[in-house]
């Protein structure tokens, strides 16, 4: 018999029960926010059901709530259906006992930010939440990803989820990578590789030695943006990097419960002799910082090269999605992409919002300015980084660059709150969906690095970081 | 869950890959705390033009596509957003069953919950139905129980459900309900974890 994957030995510590086909997956932690939840608590209470596990929950309010005026209270938030939304929460986990950081709470921030912050999110786990992104937390080698609201409300019911078997997929991500290039670029290169369907039906775990290089803070970059790919979730195997960084995290075992952890953290790896239905390999050394040129994640080039042009597709569905995706973008067939104007920046989301990307932001805009024609902002992921980057000065760096500071939240990743592009604005996005009216109506996203969205800030359009002088 | 056996109706084409749940709901739709009424927020930005209104080109606003109940679409229908939305919107306009080449995975999960049917036939499969759905005023049968799909020209296109699934779908079982009677397992399970994972044991 081969080995086991990392995905195989975290799926067999949980299955609780096996039901005609289904295995039925216990749920270790279940992170939950005001966007998805509403509908599965009155499903709850409309059938008389208490929530099994309130302990293994944690409620955040980060979709929609505006990134200014926070201390002022949900009762000031000036959307009547986002603060209907954030008072249902609220309500919600005080009825059922959840633990809870409401908006103004400097523990609050985007989900994804808080949970590992915390030290809620551990090797060997499986985490779920209302949200795609939920893959972020893989970088700690939880089995992690997001459920629609029928499975929050079965997971809120019975602490676990009805699921079928992934496939193993493994990306060896091999070399050293050059100036100016990291997570944001391996991810946006695997999915311009493998297309935004690429990953479907699969759990990937990354590995190799450019992985092992990651930071715990880049490694949930690239597990963020698994979802981007198609997957179901992103991988990587527990590290010395790990344990350092949830050593003394809030909700980290301490002492003697540390070490009875760390013991258990250890076992998860996949075995030397595991079999991966799908392996890929990607030599970092040869990527350049990426962005895309398209509405989706997997229209992507290096920041040297060119939008793609329809003339060179024979198919003519691929043909017309090209023609169509430059048309909405405002591009031309072919024209470099470093030459296309940004009208916006926006600096934060759960793929990029921790406080590693605000210092890569912040030593590209140290002693630079912002272009005239450019308004930019930086939203922190979560209150605790916005109160880390505020002790380094780095709120200082981004002012005087001319960069509006906000309070955390998701604000412009989707638009649900104030924070939203005008019909045309081009934006150069940390975030991780560039899709059609993503965010707002009728606006333009390229998406790329901390480091690559300064740059655009500061040249007015697409800029290769590296070429800063 | 709404249980699907069988529908007979009119299909409207949209012949666009990797369709994103933002297209299908953006998010202005989603701050709501029930799930009905999501059909005004379908598609918006393809219905409706920055005064809100109708735009007649869009296929789902042309008259002979109103009232459809099939859906056709290309390549990883309901990518990107886990919002259960999108499967509400759609059903509330009126689609008990989309076909394409392929689904995102956790819309496809989500359909299902809801008694939204996916339909997974390959590409030239698609196609073909897609031909035969334009111009509408035909009628289109997706029967679950036989897993069949067939055209208004009497042609009929046999596509794969998991038969878990299909029963599940066919009876309309409500998932939570089924879980629960596994309380015991899931109390040993627990049990038994919080043995060997005591740290987490508040
Ligand atoms: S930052 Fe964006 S992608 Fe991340 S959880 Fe918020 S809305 Fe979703």
């Amino acid at each position: 018999m081969s080995g086991k994957t990392l995905y195989d030995k975290i799926w067999d510590a949980h299955v609780a029960a096996e039901d005609n086909g289904d295995t039925i997956l216990y749920i270790d932690l279940h992170l939950i926010h005001e966007v998805t939840t509403p509908q599965a608590f009155a499903g709850l209470r409309a059938a008389g059901r208490p929530v099994r596990r309130p302990d293994r929950t944690l409620a955040v309010a980060d979709h929609n709530i505006p990134t200014e005026g926070q201390a002022k209270g949900v009762g000031a938030v000036a959307d009547e259906e986002a603060r209907l939304q954030l008072q249902t929460l609220a309500r919600n986990v005080k009825d059922a006992g959840i633990e809870f950081f409401p908006m103004g709470d400097i523990r609050n921030g985007i989900v994804h930010v808080v949970g590992p912050e915390q030290g809620r999110t551990q090797p060997g786990m499986t985490i779920v939440c209302g949200d795609s992104h939920t893959s972020t937390h893989g970088a700690f080698g939880a089995l992690a990803h997001g459920i629609g609201t029928s499975e929050v409300e079965h997971v809120l019911a019975t602490q676990t989820l009805r699921q079928r078997k992934s496939k193993n997929m493994r990306v060896t991500f091999h070399g050293r990578p050059g100036l100016d290039v990291g997570a944001k670029d391996y991810a946006l290169a695997l999915i311009g590789l493998i297309g935004t369907a690429g990953g479907t039906g699969y759990v990937i775990e990354y590995a190799g030695e450019a992985i092992e290089a990651l930071s715990i803070e880049e490694r949930m970059t690239l597990c963020n943006l698994t979802i981007e790919g198609g997957a179901r979730a992103g991988l990587v195997a527990p590290d010395e990097k790990t344990y350092a960084y949830l050593m003394g995290r809030p909700a980290s075992p301490k002492a003697l419960a540390w070490e009875m952890a760390l013991a258990y953290w250890k076992g998860f790896y996949s075995d030397p002799d595991a079999k991966f239905d799908r392996e890929l390999s990607i030599d970092v050394a040869a990527l350049a910082p990426m962005v895309t040129w398209g509405t989706s994640p997997e229209d992507v080039v290096p920041v040297t090269g060119r939008a793609p042009d329809p003339a060179d597709y024979d198919a003519p569905d691929k043909r017309a999605a090209v023609e169509r995706a430059l048309a909405y973008m405002g591009l031309n067939p072919g024209q470099p992409i470093a030459e296309a104007r940004i009208d916006r920046v926006f600096i934060g989301s759960c793929t990029n919002s921790r406080i590693e990307d605000l210092r890569a932001a912040a030593a590209v805009a140290k002693g630079r300015k912002v272009a005239s024609t450019v308004k930019a902002m930086v939203v922190p992921g979560s209150g605790l980084v916005k109160e880390q980057a505020e002790a380094e000065g780095l709120d200082v760096i981004f002012r005087e660059a001319g960069f509006d500071w906000r309070e955390p939240g998701c604000s412009m990743c989707l638009a649900m709150n104030p924070d939203r592009l005008e019909p045309g604005e081009r934006c150069a996005s940390t975030s991780n969906r560039n899709f059609e009216g993503r965010q707002g109506r009728g606006g333009r996203t390229h998406l790329m690095s901390p480091a690559m969205a300064v740059a655009a800030a500061v040249m007015g359009r697409i800029a290769d970081v590296r070429e800063l002088t | 869950m709404e249980a699907f056996t069988r529908l007979d109706a009119r299909a409207v084409p949209l012949n666009l890959a990797n369709i994103d749940t933002d297209q299908i709901i953006p998010k202005q739709f989603l701050k709501q705390v029930d799930r009905e009424g999501l059909a005004r927020g379908l598609f918006y930005d393809l219905r409706f033009d920055e005064a809100g209104k109708e735009k007649p080109d869009f296929v789902m606003n042309r008259p002979e596509y109103k009232g459809a109940g099939v859906m056709i679409a290309g390549d990883n229908f309901g990518c990107g957003s886990s919002r259960e939305h999108a499967p509400w919107a759609l059903m509330d306009w009126g689609i008990r069953a989309i076909i394409a080449p392929s689904f995102a995975d956790i819309f496809n999960g989500n359909s299902l919950n809801n008694g939204l049917l996916p339909v997974v036939l390959p590409p030239e499969q698609v196609a073909e139905l897609m031909d035969e759905a334009k111009g509408g005023n035909h009628l289109f049968t997706v029967d679950l129980e036989s897993q069949t799909v067939v055209s208004p020209s009497g042609k009929v296109f046999h596509f794969d459900i998991d038969p878990q699934r299909k029963d599940k779908l066919i009876k309309g079982l409500d998932a939570i309900g089924e879980t629960l009677q596994h309380s015991p397992e899931i109390d040993v399970f627990e049990m038994k974890a919080a043995l060997s994972r005591p740290w987490l044991e508040g």
